[in-house]
């Protein structure tokens, strides 16, 4: 089930977090690991974060380098995870 | 034949694939000492050219220092070519530990062990002093090393906007249940010249119990009023818990690196860090060159107020030609040409007019930040530096960059 604003609250925790002053907007659909906006390293700031938030756990395994690449797939993951929990 | 037909091929493609992307690295042979007058063979076969370096890390001259020249062929004299060993089975002579001793008192730390390189010393600090229940937060612009070291280390691993100490901050907190935390930053980032905010750094690393480990690589030697390094012009000698520096720049420039800093974080890296466990360590005669650079380096600090001259000399001359420079008060000055083509063709004709000074382009540096990275040395003498503004301002009017801004060379040559 869609979680009312995580899109919005993603796209903005990876524009303050990783994007310079001067770059391009995200949208929803950017690749941000494959667009090395972020770099693999980098994305565990971003799975804190949302653990933090939606108090769930990512285990490593699901949390890919592909399940990161765009703001809509991690909002997808992050939906998945938060279903689990029920 | 395992290196079939087929095999060749594809490296074959992958090797093209680098070319086609302007990405090939050729190398260029001197066929002098290391200096700032050199001799080159460019491109390969061609005739001899006599060129002013400006791309060496030779920052205090004394890559081809007669003293240091002769204190290498007494220790080849003395102590032999090698080791045949590494250190822990029959590989440590007494020059190595003195040069330990030398380090130690050299930098204001507690201890230091030696390593075939800095590259090697990056590899094997953090997996020897951290485990998986541990974080390393590095700078976003740390060097190669530092990133190959944290990859190798189970660790989490974070890192935090260049030089935001805002960021760090954050990320500090962020992971304050950790068991043990780790700041990670180059002391001067070799791309841009810039220097670390060690002395906030360090605050903070008190406030958050966090250790702070600094790449001192580009600063051993000759930054601070003694040339102590990066945390001597920040005031926080005693206070860096961890400091990997080389010694084939700044200090002698042949090889060899080291871990120097808390007794108990170097004694772990003599028991765990694989480079210096399964790699033999530097050579006699490099150990007895590097004991004589530290030993001109404790005598005075002439070598480092002529470079910190030079550069200051170098930077005004540019300034004041009209190229756009990174800000910046070290020996790294890097003039901004933002197009990697531009960068490249810059280069040859710099070359030409016999000045060796190198472009970076991505990936080496982010994308639309291409530049000249000149690097200024102490053996470079004012007709130097005076021959070298002459071949840049001629270059410069040829692409008419001089006095443009940064929005103007990009409109005129792109991103």
């Amino acid at each position: 089930m869609p979680i009312e604003g995580l899109k919005d609250i993603v796209l903005n925790y990876v524009t303050k977090e990783y994007l310079e002053d001067d770059s391009e907007p995200l949208t929803y659909d950017t690749p941000l690991i494959s667009g090395g906006i972020v770099d693999s390293f980098s994305m565990v700031s971003l799975k804190r974060f949302l653990e933090n938030k939606y108090a769930i756990s990512i285990p490593d395994e699901d949390a890919t380098p592909e399940a990161f690449d765009s703001v809509n797939k991690v909002a997808d993951l992050v939906e998945r995870f938060v279903a689990k929990k029920g | 034949m395992a290196f079939s037909g087929k095999v060749r091929a594809a490296y074959q493609a992958q090797l093209k694939g680098i070319e086609d992307a302007g990405l090939f690295k050729r190398e260029r042979f001197i066929h002098s000492p290391q200096a700032a007058d050199i001799e080159v063979e460019f491109p390969a076969g061609s005739s001899l050219k006599k060129v002013i370096n400006m791309c060496a890390n030779n920052y205090l001259g004394l890559s081809s220092h007669p003293d240091v020249v002769a204190a290498a062929h007494e220790g080849l004299d003395t102590r032999g070519y090698g080791m045949s060993s590494v250190r822990f089975i029959c590989g440590t002579q007494d020059i190595h530990r003195e040069l330990e001793s030398r380090v130690t008192a050299f930098l204001g730390t507690e201890d230091t062990l030696l390593f075939p390189s800095c590259m090697d010393a990056n590899a094997g600090v953090f997996e020897a002093i951290l485990s998986k229940d541990d974080v390393m937060i590095s700078d976003r612009l740390v060097h190669a090393s530092l990133i190959d070291g944290i990859r190798l280390c189970p660790a989490m691993h974070d890192t935090y906007k260049h030089s935001d100490m805002g960021h760090l901050e954050e990320k500090l907190q962020l992971h304050s249940a950790k068991r043990l935390k780790v700041a990670i930053t180059d002391g001067v980032f070799s791309m841009d010249g810039d220097t670390a905010k060690l002395d906030a750094m360090a605050a903070l690393c008190e406030k958050y119990d966090a250790m702070l480990l600094v790449d001192e690589s580009h600063a051993s030697g000759f930054i601070g009023k003694t040339g102590r390094g990066t945390h001597e012009k920040c005031g926080v000698v005693g206070k860096i818990d961890i400091i990997t520096t080389t010694f084939g720049k700044a200090l002698g420039g042949a090889s060899g690196g080291c871990v120097s800093g808390r007794r108990e974080l170097v004694e772990l890296c003599r028991q765990r860090a694989r480079p210096y466990l399964f790699s033999n360590t530097i050579a006699p005669v490099v150990v007895s060159g590097v004991l004589k650079v530290m030993e001109i380096l404790s005598a005075s600090t002439e070598r480092r107020d002529k470079l910190e001259k030079n550069a200051a000399y170098w930077r005004k001359g540019l300034t004041e030609a009209g190229f756009v420079l990174k800000e910046g008060d070290t020996p790294i000055v890097p003039v901004m040409l933002f197009n990697a083509k531009l960068a490249q063709d810059f280069s040859l004709a710099l070359y030409e007019e016999g000045i060796y000074a190198m472009g970076f382009f991505f990936p080496v540096v982010p994308q639309s930040q291409a530049r000249i990275r000149t690097q200024i040395s102490a053996g470079h003498e004012i007709h130097h530096l005076d021959r070298a503004l002459e071949a840049f301002k001629k270059v410069g009017k040829k692409f008419d960059i001089l006095g443009r801004t940064k929005q103007e060379i990009i409109a005129k040559y792109g991103m």
